[in-house]
């Protein structure tokens, strides 16, 4: 009985020792904020990175399906898909009740790369897809070190694929009111920064007059508004304040985080 | 009177926390095994499709390439006993599972050796359908790993939970034993490494 037991965890410690079970310390963490393009590696300009990262975002908000992209130097003894799979669970990538993640990982000083499927994208990702956008996407542009476009030519045929198998739902809430967060915050400094300048206003007009604050107040509303109608013309001017939403939109639109999804290891590997 | 009563109460206090232990114990057990039953139908279901693609690959590489008996036989015979071993679910013993790896071994075996012989043939490996089927059996392979590992942890937990006091007083009663786990590959049980 105690040999059988013993025989059965050094079963056990063997077969954790050969599975190459990548620990989560070795994985980088998290990203804070999230993101969906990790460029551990330092190969993306700034610029790059932003592009696909953009890319990306407006994929996951309008599919809900969470295509990640990480590059780093190497996964150290780890082979390379064992060491996206243990990332791929560690983040979450895709959303919990749907698995529709996917991960492009490629370790630049190993030369090897992967794409790792959630399970809801096996269908429309099968392991023979994701082989063909590695051997003649990815491959051919990695190989003449166009890191940005292979990158950018694999996402977009993996979009074209996916799209159309899910579509963002109810279970985005939680994002949007991270996306409307900023902008309620935008427009009460706004709000703030015109009506301090406005009290600044007041005070000094009603120094200057020796006058009260309030009765201030009043004389310059009446003086603004007959002013208005004179030039209200130039008040339409004013409209292009409403182009301030679109540079609003634009750091509202960040990346939500990853919904906690899953993979059962399907995609495919290669080198380059 | 009163003192009677006293007893009885404590009586039922007693009954009633050992009635909580009980079931407590017991649903627990349960939902650990379901949870193990669940990733082994994953492992035969990944294992049975990697079945499922033998017939067409065979095919392939026979239609492809004047191609040694041999090793195709060896595939074709090695699939055919794979199929014969059958694992009930609430069988999960250590025997079961090892003959289920015993007999899913030699087919990776065969399969290794045939994906081995096919680098001596180039106009397989240029061939658009092969290529198709080997990175699906490669993905097979993968996640065939990753559902045993997960069958592995799930019955780790199963394991370690019945072992525990008070449990293992109670695991034999409720007919529950202990799970076996996949053990490490011994080298030519090894997953081909398919390499392009």
């Amino acid at each position: 009985m105690l040999k059988q037991k013993l025989s059965c965890m050094v079963a056990v410690l063997f077969a954790m020792l050969f599975a190459h079970l990548v620990s989560a310390q070795e994985l980088p963490p998290l990203p804070n904020p999230p993101k969906l393009v990790n460029d551990y590696a330092g190969v993306l300009t700034d610029e790059q990175r932003q592009l696909l990262e953009d890319k990306l975002v407006a994929f996951d908000d309008s599919t809900s399906t969470q295509i990640a992209i990480v590059l780093i130097q190497s996964t150290g003894v780890y082979p390379v898909d064992d060491y996206a799979i243990a990332l791929f669970r560690e983040w979450g990538i895709g959303r919990k009740e749907k698995n529709n993640g996917a991960l492009i990982l490629a370790a630049m000083s190993d030369r090897r790369m992967t794409i790792i499927t959630g399970y809801g994208l096996e269908g429309s990702l099968p392991d023979a897809i994701c082989k063909r956008i590695i051997e003649l996407v990815i491959k051919p542009r990695f190989k003449e070190q166009n890191y940005y476009e292979g990158l950018d030519a694999a996402t977009t045929e993996m979009m074209q694929r996916v799209k159309g198998e899910f579509t963002a739902d109810e279970s985005y809430s939680s994002n949007d009111t991270n996306s409307i967060l900023p902008a309620i915050v935008i427009v009460l400094a706004i709000f703030f920064l015109i009506f301090s300048v406005r009290i600044a206003r007041v005070r000094r007009y009603a120094q200057l007059n020796n006058i009260g604050f309030w009765t201030a107040w009043t004389l310059l509303n009446a003086a603004d508004r007959a002013n208005r109608g004179n030039r209200g013309s130039n008040w339409s001017g004013g409209s292009s304040w409403g182009g301030g939403s679109s540079w609003g939109g634009g750091s509202s639109g960040g990346f939500g985080g990853f919904g906690g999804g899953s993979t059962g290891g399907g995609g495919a590997t290669g080198g380059w | 009177m009163k003192r009677s009563f006293i007893i009885i109460g404590v009586i039922l206090l007693i009954a009633f926390i050992i009635y909580r232990l009980f079931a407590g114990t017991y649903n627990q057990m349960v939902t650990e095994d379901e949870n193990v039953k669940n990733k082994w139908a994953q492992v035969e279901n990944q294992y049975q499709q990697r079945m499922d693609l033998i017939p067409n690959l065979v095919n392939t590489v026979k239609g492809a390439a004047e191609f040694e008996k041999g090793t195709l036989t060896a595939v074709v015979e090695a699939r055919a006993s794979a199929t014969q071993v059958k694992v009930d679910p609430s069988q999960l013993t250590p025997e079961n599972i090892q003959k289920f790896q015993a007999a899913q071994g030699q087919l990776s075996t065969a399969l290794g050796r045939l994906l081995m012989v096919v680098e001596n043939y180039p106009n397989l490996k240029a061939n658009q359908n092969f290529l198709e089927l080997q990175a699906t059996l490669e993905g097979t392979e993968r996640r065939i790993a990753v559902a045993r590992k997960d069958f592995n942890d799930a019955a780790q937990a199963f394991n370690t939970y019945i072992r525990k006091f008070p449990q293992t007083l109670l695991a034999g009663m409720f007919g529950f034993s202990q799970k076996g786990y996949f053990e490490a590959e011994k080298g030519a049980e090894k997953a081909p490494e398919v390499k392009f």
